[in-house]
């Protein structure tokens, strides 16, 4: 842990440049402040930047997609490429925008919200996040290799993904560095909740975003390795003449996704519950009413967390398991509407009979639960084993994922931006710019992805370059709605650098209906906080 | 004609092309599954509507509440927030009676399930085989035993790449549809040649994995004649998309037709394997050969794709020692290679493409391969 200082109150806002004791001149300057950095704050910044280039990154791609599948037939790109096209889309989102993204609110709110003054492994803190750029660029870097990026979907099954080129094996390196960094990132996080929480602040009286990333904590420990393996038996099986996965050598395909998706399904639910916490604090600010059904709210994640481990062959429904298996993962996936449910009737009890103003943040949220809960419905048609027969590896699942990512975990990341900037820079962003990014993110969401659910219905299949005369039109209208959307992001862009840029200035509590404990600090939060814990009754 | 007369035959004419009853391309904007042809195909449609309609009931309770709140409910409109945080009553509530709810869903589907698993007693039992990137059907049991044949796109590449126009059966086609009759059931052991495939007929309800190795089975039987179309639903390399699956279901008396025509069309296809072939002659069926087969990745002419797929024109393998271009083609690339085995195909026609890519393009061995030669090579 930190050295212990005396205590020094630190509330006297001076901004980033102001250090005392152990670095009495100040954090160093330019590029050594970030590459050794050992400060919550900064490296929840730098995986913030991190996470929305990556974002633009994976965004090119579905641009990519999305460009080639506006009509029939194949215009701009050879069906291979549009192959790694989609799977690096995949890759790069869930691993290189979404996650980065959440463990950069972890990094900057946890300790802020527990009355922690950093987080338990400061060092670890910083090789956690430097782990990332590397991977990053082996991902990218994969498209110039011969043979191109790993071009299987971003669950890469054997055989096809034996079959690839160079692209794969570094497309297997990145996800074994990108394993590691939120392995260590998870290990900080729980150590950090369960150790240094202020004094009178029990794990009931946490804020339910500090919950929402201990459950989530607990849920990457666990899986993430089990990805490291099955990655590292798919490479000895490329390279070292093993047979894992090859049928002639006595191995089984099966047996991956089997392992793989173990690790896959409390994947998305990992990118799920940070989300759900972060509604969960915005809600109840702009609602001036506390968040109903606080301890039904921690029991549902948790059940939600557990729940998520048993479900994982619900995305082989295809594969020939037999009748008991089939039934089985129906009737446990089928459950986990009903702690979500719970969640999403919590939120709607909280909004109840509040004194609601519809501030960004909480534009935001109120998307989130709207759309959140339509992928959620079509979840639950998913679940149902007979309909998943026609929707499995078809365009439904796509639109199904989608509701529950982009309006779902991105919309919550958005809202959350907007609810802490005035903490993180000390200004307020600009209101108009940013209910415009979200009434164009709305609207050009809906466009792109709701059609994608009749696409599916009506019989095209996912991982496809091209299609058949009757599907030209929906697809027509998907593509135009995700260049509307991918083009509203530059709002979102412009709105950041405005507001760390300068502003009205934001004082320390700018949401009268906010209540915890990040509030209690200026704005902007002092490089140091919480030096001194609070005590909390 | 009147005006009334007219609207009314336009109307009729756009009814019928909606229904399908026109046999025209599909509808651009279907919001729903394709019409069921088989009893389970039915029960999903079924089921997905009764989804749809629980769905649809939450969506109104639950947003129609929020609705009211989001406009009574406002800070602006001088509304005081109330100050309640919890009810254990109402979390027992909301927790068991969408648990009610799911059962009530559970409860067919279950049953659908177990009927789905059920491939005892199949009139007629076909292997499907799914290859990079094309389907291959072994009639095994039943009427048609001992057909066998592989299934191709009829979508040719300069229609895909805009050279050609695209017309309404564009992706739909194949040059030998899986043909079975009407209302029998047909059993289907489906596996794979290469990587993973999956094999689906929305129509009947109907979707497998196709897994190297590995052999699964399923059932469906069409109450319904006509053509029916599916593709492969599990990502298998670049052409995953362009290779669909085309059922024809015909009444029982034109299937015995069929039967009969296939079995005489075989008996003459049938080819001495002593036959001895002219360089033309192979030359020719290998160019068909090479088209339907190997194109894909080696390209018309020969030259691959640099770093993903080897040129032939001008190889080592295709101008140096018969036996190892032979090898290659017969058993496919070393392990971990993209190149697939082709053992599946004829000895007349590995000879052939052999041959072909011997004296095509640049290459000029002059090597002629004779299917004996084939043969030979695989005892």
């Amino acid at each position: 842990m930190a050295a212990v200082h005396d205590d020094h109150a630190h509330g006297h806002g001076h901004g980033h440049e102001h250090g005392h004791d152990d670095h009495a001149h100040g954090p160093p300057k330019g590029m050594m402040r970030w590459l050794t950095t050992t400060n919550h704050k900064d490296i929840g910044t730098m995986y913030l930047w991190f996470s929305f280039s990556m974002f633009l990154v994976g965004g090119m791609m579905a641009f990519g997609i999305r460009a080639e599948l506006f009509q029939p037939g194949m215009q701009l790109m050879t069906p291979e490429f549009f192959n790694s096209l989609t799977t690096n889309h995949g890759l790069i989102m869930v691993f290189g925008a979404i996650m980065p993204a959440f463990v950069g609110f972890a990094n900057w709110q946890v300790p802020m919200m527990i009355g922690a003054p950093d987080m338990a492994f400061a060092r670890m803190n910083n090789w956690s996040f430097w782990l990332l750029p590397p991977a990053a660029l082996l991902l990218v870097a994969a498209f110039f290799v011969p043979g191109g990026a790993g071009a299987g979907g971003w669950t890469f099954y054997p055989p096809l993904s034996v079959q690839m080129g160079m692209g794969m094996d570094m497309m297997i390196f990145a996800v074994h560095i990108l394993g590691a960094s939120s392995i260590m990132g998870s290990i900080n996080i729980i150590t950090t909740i369960l150790n240094m929480r202020a004094p009178g602040m029990t794990l009931m009286k946490m804020p339910l975003f500090v919950w929402t990333w201990l459950i989530t904590a607990y849920l990457l420990v666990l899986v993430m390795p089990v990805l490291a393996g099955t990655v590292t038996m798919l490479l000895t099986d490329r390279h070292f003449g093993t047979n894992f996965f090859n049928a002639a050598g006595g191995g089984d395909p099966i047996m991956f996704q089997h392992i793989f998706w173990f690790f896959g399904h409390p994947e998305v639910y990992i990118m799920i519950l940070p989300a759900f916490g972060i509604i969960s604090e915005i809600l109840p600010t702009f609602s001036r009413k506390p968040l109903f059904g606080y301890s039904s709210m921690v029991y549902a994640t948790a059940s939600i967390a557990i729940l998520s481990c048993i479900v994982w062959a619900h995305h082989m429904f295809t594969v020939g398991m037999p009748v008991t298996a089939q039934l089985f993962f129906m009737y446990a996936t089928m459950l986990i509407a009903v702690p979500t449910g719970v969640k999403v009737f919590n939120w709607t009890a909280t909004m109840w009979q509040g004194s609601m103003s519809f501030e960004t943040p909480m534009l935001f949220a109120i998307g989130f639960i709207f759309l959140f809960t339509i992928g959620g419905f079509s979840g639950v048609v998913c679940a149902v084993v007979p309909v998943d027969i026609q929707v499995q590896e078809t365009y439904y699942v796509i639109a199904h994922f989608h509701y529950v990512l982009v309006s779902g975990s991105l919309f919550a990341l958005f809202g959350g931006v907007y609810y802490w900037l005035p903490k993180w820079t000390g200004h307020m962003y600009d209101e108009s710019l940013g209910k415009l990014h979200f009434w164009m993110s709305m609207v050009f969401f809906n466009v792109t992805f709701f059609v994608q659910h009749f696409l599916g219905l009506a019989g095209m299949p996912r991982r496809v370059p091209d299609y058949a005369l009757q599907f030209a039109d929906f697809n027509m209208i998907s593509s135009i709605g995700a260049f509307g959307f991918g083009l509203s992001q530059l709002i979102f862009l412009a709105a950041v650098v405005k507001c760390i840029r300068g502003g009205k200035k934001a004082e320390a509590k700018p949401w009268d209906g906010a209540t915890t404990l990040e509030w209690d600090l200026p704005s902007p939060a002092p490089y140091h906080s919480w030096v001194t814990p609070p005590v909390v009754k | 004609m009147s005006s009334k007369a007219a609207a009314t035959l336009l109307g009729t004419l756009a009814i019928a092309s909606y229904s399908g009853i026109g046999m025209t391309a599909a509808d651009p904007y279907q919001l729903n599954f394709t019409e069921p042809a088989s009893a389970i195909a039915t029960q999903i449609y079924d089921q997905h509507i009764m989804l749809l309609w629980i769905c649809l009931a939450i969506f109104i309770g639950v947003f129609g509440v929020m609705l009211y709140s989001l406009l009574n409910h406002r800070k602006s409109l001088g509304y005081k927030a109330a100050n309640f945080h919890h009810s254990t009553t109402v979390e027992i509530i909301w927790t068991v009676i969408p648990f009610i709810i799911l059962i009530a869903m559970a409860y067919p589907a279950t049953k659908t399930v177990i009927a789905m698993k059920d491939t005892s007693n199949p009139d007629i039992t076909i292997k499907v085989t799914g290859y990079q990137w094309q389907w291959g059907y072994d009639y095994l049991v039943g009427e048609g035993a001992g057909i066998s044949f592989i299934s191709r796109s009829t979508t040719t590449l300069d229609q895909r790449n805009n050279k050609a126009p695209k017309d309404e059966f564009y992706m739909l086609r194949a040059d030998k549809p899986l043909v079975v009759p009407v209302g029998k059931r047909v059993r289907v052991l489906i596996t794979a040649n290469d990587v993973i495939h999956a094999w689906w007929v929305p129509a009947f309800g109907i979707k497998q994995d196709a897994i190297p190795g590995f052999i699964r089975d399923g059932w469906f039987q069409a109450d319904k004649v006509g053509t029916f179309v599916g593709q492969c639903t599990e990502l298998c390399g670049k052409d995953h998309g362009f290779m669909p699956i085309v059922v024809e279901v015909m009444e029982p008396a034109q299937y015995t037709q069929w039967v009969a025509e296939q079995k005489a069309q075989s008996t003459a296809a049938v080819v001495d394997v002593n036959t001895v072939f002219t360089l033309d002659e192979l030359k020719a069926e290998g160019e068909k050969v090479y088209a339907g087969n190997c194109a894909a990745c080696h390209q018309a002419n020969g030259q691959g794709i640099p770093g993903t797929f080897v040129a032939l024109d001008g190889s080592k393998v295709a101008t140096g020692p018969k036996a190892e271009h032979i090898n290659i083609v017969v058993n496919g690339g070393k392990a971990g290679s993209a190149m697939a085995a082709f053992k599946h195909l004829s000895d007349v026609e590995i000879a052939a493409v052999v041959t072909y890519e011997r004296n095509a393009w640049s290459n000029m061995t002059g090597d002629v391969v004779q299917p004996s030669e084939i043969n030979a090579f695989r005892k």
